[in-house]
């Protein structure tokens, strides 16, 4: 028997790839689960987690809401990577000098920046994080920049505030001014535009005309930053980590929280697989068995069964199911669960009960009754046998039905509040205004990732479906 | 001419809809309580509020403290026994049933509708209409197109059009809200043609043809999203459903008789195919009542999925148990109607009853 219906399994493949929607379906399907794997081999489940989970403190070195580096074909430009320049770590183009200044206790650290900027657009942001070691006073800190110009900025001496001081250097009133002053002192009288902001009075090419109409060109080259510290006693020191962000990351971009979105979209594949297999398998077997027990045995059990599916009619099924995820709070098996119990009476059970009320007389149950069959051999090995093949199709079908109901409850923010998924990505991407500022990058990701799933079982159900009902075949 | 048995039947089927109706709107009542376990909730937010009313209030500012907590006390008592928290949930449970039963929805816990009522009803009848414009719209300019598109279809099978439809009959698989989130991102986003949500224009306009012009505007891509994923499945199992009925025994016959194929159509396909249409059409005209919780979510449109959403936002049972209970009804008496109508015009039914 068991043979019978591998061989059976393995023609019905073979025969599936004979239509192009299988051929299609089964390559996405593939596809879909190499990503699976790929996504649990390379990122274990408490690793992604922790890093989806993990607080801003991780993707500190990360451009926030960068798009994905593959954006460059359509925009057509070279747009910027984030450099990081860390002088604790040898970093290529840094270096740090310290000279104590002699007959006294203070030493001068100097440390060198050197990078290139030779891309198309201007930098997302930029920071300098201190980190100081002192006694009692606080390093004086004095930063110059050259440009690939020659043109040399100097920003005025302040001390540190703390020893994890931080310079948000494209948002610091201070630096704006001193770099308004520059320019005003360089080119004597000009009204310098408010549209632009540090970062592009920075890297950008100025020119009297640009500063006043406020389009500055970037000024490619390579940029040398200088931070000398004045330390007040001899075990006083500084290091410090120049983070220039980018506009573009890794190859799915980042979010609000500067996480990079690949995290989600590869764990959100397995999840979305095994919730929509997982509840559209465990629906249809339980529907055929329920239907089936009522109408073999009929009577009373039967118009129980019967009754309790018109219930089910009549009960809401999605504001039920958000009602009980909101009250809860669930995990996504409890999730699992709930949308099984949901759906078990559902329109499934009539279709199969009348299928099995015209198997109830065929001669070979008939058979089986007279030597003496049980009830449930009959069943389960019998009639579900004969019945499960024209469910087959549906069953595949309704897979997205469960994923896309996955990610719709996410997306109300009623998911697992610890998995990374699809619909969770969209979710954020919603409330963080996405759809309206035009991160497109944000929703197409896992909205496409949803249509490929969605297809891939639509297709295999389609071409199956086929194949059960040839009656379909003509038309 | 009406039978006694048809009236019996008709009876009997009335009160088991109607039983069925009752079990649906307790295990609401019971869901939406979560078993009592909510009233932990909402006691704990009654006395927060009411601790809050009385410290903010100038006239007690005077009071010493355990006169104060004694007067929280007494008016958070008065409270619980006005809202009925001080009975057994069991008990509760089924006042409450009987309420919803007779359609006495009462208060909501919090929610308030735009026009300051607390009343569960008024909360659902102002929301229902912009549902039923939308939904109901939309419904009804589905079943059109799906009908007139796949009766097309069925005459024409194995056209260019038919196979494209066959095709993309697996874009259907997409719901509407996700179609939704696209059409939001290329007509508002990109594009900047249409309004992303809402039911009109901030401020609304003053005229009423320019008022209504604005909702039309706002209507069109949530109706677009959901066009737009029932269509090719729509079209493709409705052409699926006449093309077997066109091969039915009986239409060989009536071909082989020479009768016109117009005739054939109308009196051998479509006759017989039109109760199941009926049903389905009547059961979504139903449904779309209901509205979508996620296409209204996405679409901010006001209607009763956003209530619904809202209501469980705000853990608000009565609001929750007084959709369903609109909603149940609505239904049992759409299958009674539907259960009528098949006992007088199905030949095979009445049969049954001759």
């Amino acid at each position: 028997m068991s043979k019978r219906m591998e061989s059976g399994i393995k023609a019905t493949i073979k025969e599936l790839l004979t239509y192009k929607s299988g051929v299609l379906g089964i390559a996405i399907l593939v596809f879909l689960i190499g990503l699976s794997i790929y996504a649990m081999v390379v990122l274990p489940y408490d690793q992604a987690i922790k890093l989806w989970r993990g607080s801003e403190g991780i993707w500190l070195n990360n451009p926030r809401n960068a798009l994905p580096e593959w954006w460059e074909i359509f925009v057509g430009k070279k747009l910027p990577r984030t450099i990081i320049l860390d002088s604790k770590t040898a970093t290529f183009g840094v270096s740090k000098a310290v000279t104590p200044v002699a007959g006294t206790n203070i030493r001068l650290v100097t440390i060198t920046y050197l990078f290139e900027f030779n891309y198309d657009d201007f930098p997302s942001e930029m920071n300098v994080f201190f980190y100081a070691k002192y006694q009692k006073d606080p390093p004086l800190v004095k930063i110059t920049l050259k440009k690939p110009g020659g043109d040399t900025i100097e920003f005025p001496r302040f001390a540190l505030k703390a020893p994890n001081d931080t310079l948000y250097y494209s948002i610091s009133n201070d630096v704006l001014n001193t770099l308004l002053s520059h320019y005003v002192s360089k080119y004597g009288k000009i009204n310098i535009s408010e549209k632009l902001s540090p970062l592009e009075l920075t890297f950008g090419k100025d020119t009297a005309e640009g500063l006043e109409k406020g389009t500055l060109d970037v000024e490619k080259g390579v940029y040398r930053l200088t931070i000398e510290a004045t330390c007040f006693s001899e075990d006083s020191d500084l290091d410090a980590r120049v983070v220039v962000y980018g506009k573009v990351y890794g190859p799915a971009g980042t979010d609000h929280l500067r996480r990079p979105l690949e995290i989600a979209l590869l764990w959100g594949t397995p999840i979305a697989l095994a919730f929509g297999l997982t509840a559209s398998l465990v629906t249809s077997l339980l529907q055929l068995i329920i239907a089936t027990i009522g109408a073999w045995y009929g009577g009373i059990i039967d118009s129980a069964i019967q009754r309790i599916t018109e219930i089910y009619l009549i009960l809401p099924f999605l504001p039920f199911l958000i009602l009980i995820a909101a009250f809860y709070k669930l995990d996504i098996w409890v999730i699992l669960a709930a949308v099984i119990v949901l759906s078990i009476f559902g329109a499934g059970i009539k279709s199969t009960r009348a299928l099995v009320l015209s198997i109830k007389e065929y001669p070979y149950i008939e058979a089986a009754k007279t030597y003496g069959a049980s009830n449930l051999r009959i069943i389960f090995l019998y009639i579900i046998p004969k019945i499960l093949p024209p469910i087959v199709p549906g069953l595949i079908s309704a897979v997205p039905g469960y994923v896309f109901l996955e990610a719709a409850l996410s997306f109300l923010g009623l998911g697992d509040p610890f998995l990374p998924t699809w619909g969770k990505i969209l979710n954020d991407a919603r409330n963080a205004g996405a759809l309206y500022r035009g991160y497109y990058y944000w929703v197409l990701e896992p909205s496409i990732l949803l249509m490929l799933t969605a297809f891939a079982f639509a297709f295999i159900g389609f071409a199956l479906d086929r194949i059960v009902n040839p009656r379909l075949r003509e038309m | 001419m009406v039978s006694k048995n048809l009236l019996k039947y008709i009876a009997i089927r009335a009160i088991a809809i109607y039983l069925t109706v009752v079990v649906a709107i307790y295990l609401t009542i019971i869901v939406a309580n979560m078993g009592g376990k909510i009233d932990d909730f909402i006691l704990g937010d009654l006395y927060t509020q009411i601790t809050e009313t009385v410290n903010r209030n100038p006239q007690y500012r005077s009071l010493p403290g355990p006169e104060k907590d004694k007067l929280i006390r007494q008016m958070f008592e008065n409270e619980v026994k006005r809202l009925g928290y001080d009975r057994p949930f069991l008990e509760r449970s089924l006042i409450y049933l009987k309420n919803a039963l007779t359609l006495d929805l009462g208060r909501a816990l919090f929610m308030v509708s735009d026009s300051g009522s607390r009343f569960v009803r008024n909360i659902i009848l102002e929301r229902l209409p912009n549902t039923v414009l939308l939904f109901t719209t939309v419904t009804v300019l589905n079943f059109f197109i799906h009908l007139f598109l796949g009766l097309y279809l069925s005459r024409h099978h194995n056209s260019f059009f038919d196979r494209l439809v066959v095709a993309l009959s697996p874009t259907s698989t997409l719901p509407g809200w996700f179609y939704g989130i696209f059409l939001i991102l290329i007509f508002y986003t990109w594009l900047h043609l249409l309004p992303p949500g809402g039911l009109v224009d901030v401020p609304p306009p003053p005229d009423p043809v320019s008022y209504a012009l604005s909702v039309l505007k706002h209507m069109i891509l949530p109706m677009a999203s959901w066009i737009i994923s029932g269509f090719f499945l729509g079209v493709y199992g409705t052409r699926t459903f006449f093309l077997i009925f066109s091969t039915e025994d009986y239409v060989e016959a009536a071909k082989a008789k020479g009768l016109p194929p117009r005739l054939i159509e109308t009196r051998y396909i479509l006759r017989p195919s039109l109760p199941p249409i009926v049903t389905s059409f009547a059961l979504s005209l139903i449904g779309s009542w209901g509205g979508a919780i996620i296409t209204e979510t996405v679409f901010e449109w006001p209607g009763l999925g956003l209530v619904t959403w809202q209501a469980i936002q705000s853990f608000d049972t009565p609001v929750l148990v007084g959709i369903t209970v609109i909603y149940a009804y609505l239904l049992a008496a759409t299958v009674l109607i539907l259960d009528i109508i098949y006992a007088l015009i199905d030949p095979r039914i009445k049969a049954g009853f001759a």
